[in-house]
């Protein structure tokens, strides 16, 4: 069974999410971010060739030239391979484990396997924003690190917080530690809390 | 649990018949290993399994039956199946079953023990996992999953989850051995049923490799003898040697070249992987060598670089005796000290003269001794490289006197001044407590050392200046010799081989699995596939680096700066012989 839904993600970006329900044992989940804009590339490939195109009428070398663009396609191609991850996907098969998989723009597909013996753990932590960057994330900052309460109790105190910050964010001015929403990760410990077996 | 049945890709299109391999009850998963055709005797089967066991340590038994129908539905085989249930009592009993034309597979897993109704058997829900028997085989997991020194007896209940598959396909090449063209009692069929693998020269070279390696070590044997000879050992020669990287280069081949041509073989597979890499650097520095070497000796190379070289030394000490003239002036608008400028001047450039004169009395025989260095590259571009580094280390020797005498006066200038800087203010440094003390002095006593400490003041900046100079002229010198030596270092530790594998093979270094869902059907057991996740090249280069003679500098910019400041010589490499005491 297939199931497509829209989301969004913490910049505001358009998400989406395809649930596949191979058997009971066993579902995938797959996050698809926009792909690179057309516009996007065109402003930056132009910005690069003017530059280029000043210096090459400063110093009348042509050299610049086929150097703007050899570092423009290197430039791309690298940014393809390593940087844009264009899905990401997430699947569980009862008893054996859970795989992660990224896939990069130009194919490339990075695979992590997590076997079953190890334990899973969830756990609500709050993401603070960086004052001065507002993208970046300063802190990790996890809450009830010593009850370690199950999924539901989480998913209670995820949805009453949820309620209360969107009433804070209503009035738009913010002091300067700006906080964000907790969010809960499904997060995979493997060191310190394995627990092989049973 | 979900029990999990590890099914062979290359089974997959076998005839029907018996499942052998392994049951993990901690996983609650079967690892099928081949499949036994008919005809087949029961007693000859369990005699077989027997033997297997025995060899290989591995807990292989019969798992259940496989049918694959290429007719029309056989009732009579499907009843003979189930019959066989009876003689090859196992825990849980699968029963595979594959349609002709099908690509959904139906699985049952039964089991008679344990079940909530007496007498009639429950049944597991069961997932099927492919994998390619070869793969697997050949792979090897980083992290290992077992370490070498459990290798022995009972090790196949030492990996857990995943691992264990990896284990037991690894260590039953006993199973593997008959094909079916083998006139045994039993049939099987898994990777190898179609004729074992195998390639006339890597046999031949097995065989030759026996001769050849004693031969060889016997040469190096010889060799290292003859260079720990007492005659090497008589004094200044140790200290020469411990100063030259062209002996240190040479002798960390010779070890290596002493561990690849050993008669013994190596145990695990990480001295196996070391051994190789260590022979294709070898190999690959060879060539280089030879490559460089024919180079140099065509078009009249080497003539062309001798006659540079006595001109370049020339160019270096004309450069270095403006340098001092320009020193003696008034350097960059300074005010020197005239008289001991003019000492330390003239000191410095009779010591050009001297040096000049010595190499232009060399000219000569440049060239020969070009020619001969040329053809240290056949042993190898790193001791080329080694080779260059000594000489640009020879010709800038004067550099390095220079050096070692502006950063001794240098040193002895700071030392007086901080002992007279203590006696001005009425301190001393207690030797016994190792500490600064206060000490009351006579008259003349103050007197003397205040006039020795003003004159020292004010030739502070003059020394300073020179010791400057020359501290940048042999950092640089350093600089280039220690470029030098990272190139070597790369050659000499970069794991060739285990790269070329990741390249060519990637499933031979595994770390880890990943899995595929094959097309599903309703009501029909899941599919999945798994293949091998292979290590990243730079978990390759790390795992596997080879170890390095010597090493980098191990002091810090600020224990370097520290040095720098106060005048202590700074010794770039610290050879081997100072790690050995």
């Amino acid at each position: 069974m297939e199931n497509e839904q829209s989301f969004s993600d913490i910049c505001g970006g358009r998400l989406a999410l395809q649930r596949r329900y191979y058997s009971p044992s066993c579902r995938e989940f797959c996050l698809s971010s926009p792909r690179l804009s057309l516009r996007s590339l065109t402003v930056v490939t132009s910005t690069v060739w003017l530059a280029a195109y000043g210096l090459f009428t400063v110093c009348e070398n042509s050299v610049v030239l086929s150097a703007a663009i050899f570092i423009t396609l290197l430039g791309l191609l690298g940014y393809l391979h390593f940087v844009k991850i264009d899905q990401e996907t997430l699947l569980i098969i009862d008893s054996l484990g859970i795989q992660m998989t990224s896939s990069y723009a130009s194919g490339k597909e990075s695979t992590t396997f997590i076997e079953m013996d190890k334990k899973v753990i969830y756990y609500l932590c709050i993401l603070l924003k960086d004052p001065v960057e507002p993208h970046e994330i300063s802190q990790v900052v996890p809450v009830f690190q010593s009850a370690k309460p199950r999924l539901d109790c989480l998913i209670e105190v995820y949805r009453s917080c949820q309620e209360i910050l969107a009433h804070q964010k209503a009035p738009s001015t913010s002091p300067q530690a700006h906080q964000k929403a907790p969010s809960t990760s499904p997060s995979i410990q493997k060191a310190s809390i394995v627990s092989r077996g049973k | 649990m979900v029990l999990k049945a590890f099914f062979p890709t290359c089974c997959a299109a076998a005839d029907s018949g018996l499942l052998v391999g392994r049951w993990v009850p901690e996983q609650s998963s079967a690892v099928v290993l081949a499949v036994v055709h008919f005809p087949f005797i029961p007693s000859q089967v369990k005699e077989f399994l027997a033997q297997v066991q025995q060899t290989s340590q591995v807990g292989v038994a019969v798992l259940g039956t496989w049918c694959h129908r290429r007719q029309e539905p056989e009732d009579n085989l499907g009843h003979f199946l189930e019959g066989l249930s009876a003689i090859f009592s196992h825990e849980p009993w699968l029963q595979l079953c594959r349609e002709k034309g099908s690509t959904f597979w139906s699985c049952k897993a039964t089991r008679w023990q344990g079940s909530t109704s007496p007498g009639a058997p429950s049944e597991d829900q069961v997932m099927i996992v492919f994998y390619d028997q070869r793969k697997v085989l050949l792979s090897q997991l980083h992290p290992p999953a077992i370490l070498p020194d459990q290798e022995t007896g009972d090790a196949a209940a030492g990996a857990v989850g995943l691992a264990a598959v990896f284990h037991t396909v690894a260590r039953s090449e006993v199973l593997f051995r008959s094909d079916r063209f083998d006139e045994g009692p039993v049939r099987l069929s898994h990777w190898q049923s179609d004729g074992v693998e195998a390639s006339i020269l890597v046999e031949l070279a097995k065989w030759a490799s026996g001769p050849i390696c004693l031969l060889l070590a016997s040469l190096l044997s010889l060799v290292s003898a003859v260079s720990a000879c007492w005659l090497f050992k008589l004094w200044p020669l140790p200290f020469i040697w411990s100063k030259l990287s062209t002996c240190e280069q040479l002798r960390y081949r010779l070890e290596q070249l002493t561990l690849i041509f050993s008669p013994q073989k190596a145990e695990n597979p990480s001295q196996r992987m070391r051994k190789a890499n260590m022979c294709v650097s070898v190999l690959l520095d060879v060539a280089l060598g030879l490559t460089l070497l024919s180079w140099l000796h065509g078009k009249g190379r080497i003539e062309q670089l001798a006659d540079a070289l006595v001109p370049v030394a020339d160019r270096v000490a004309e450069e270095l005796q403006h340098l001092l003239q320009w020193l003696m002036g008034a350097p960059a608008g300074l005010k020197m000290n005239r008289a001991l400028d003019q000492v330390l001047g003239r000191f410095f450039l009779y010591h050009i003269h001297l040096w000049i004169s010595y190499i232009h009395l060399m000219s000569p025989f440049i060239e020969r001794i070009v020619w001969h260095v040329g053809l240290s590259a056949c042993l190898g571009l790193t001791v080329s490289l080694s080779i260059l580094s000594d000489i640009i280390a020879l010709l800038t020797f004067h550099i390095y006197c220079f050096y070692v005498y502006g950063a001794r006066l240098y040193c002895l200038k700071i030392c007086g001044l901080s002992s007279l800087w203590r006696l001005f203010r009425g301190k001393k440094w207690n030797v016994l407590r190792q500490r600064v003390d206060s000490c009351s002095y006579d008259l003349d006593q103050l007197f003397i050392g205040t006039l020795l400490f003003t004159i020292l003041v004010f030739l502070l900046p003059t020394t300073a200046l020179y010791y400057l100079v020359f501290t940048l002229l042999r950092l640089l010198v350093i600089t280039v010799q220690g470029l030098i030596h990272l190139l070597v270092d790369l050659i000499n530790s970069l794991p060739l081989y285990a790269l070329g594998l990741r390249l060519c093979r990637p499933y031979r270094l595994a770390a880890g699995v990943k899995f595929r869902v094959l097309e599903q059907e309703a009501g029909r057991p899941l599919r999945l596939l798994m293949q091998i996740n292979p290590l990243s090249y730079g978990r390759v280069v790390h795992t596997y680096r080879l170890p390095r003679y010597g090493c980098h500098p191990t002091h810090s910019w600020g224990s370097l700066c520290r040095k720098l400041f106060f005048g202590e010589l700074i010794y770039p490499w610290r050879q081997r012989e100072d790690k050995q005491d």
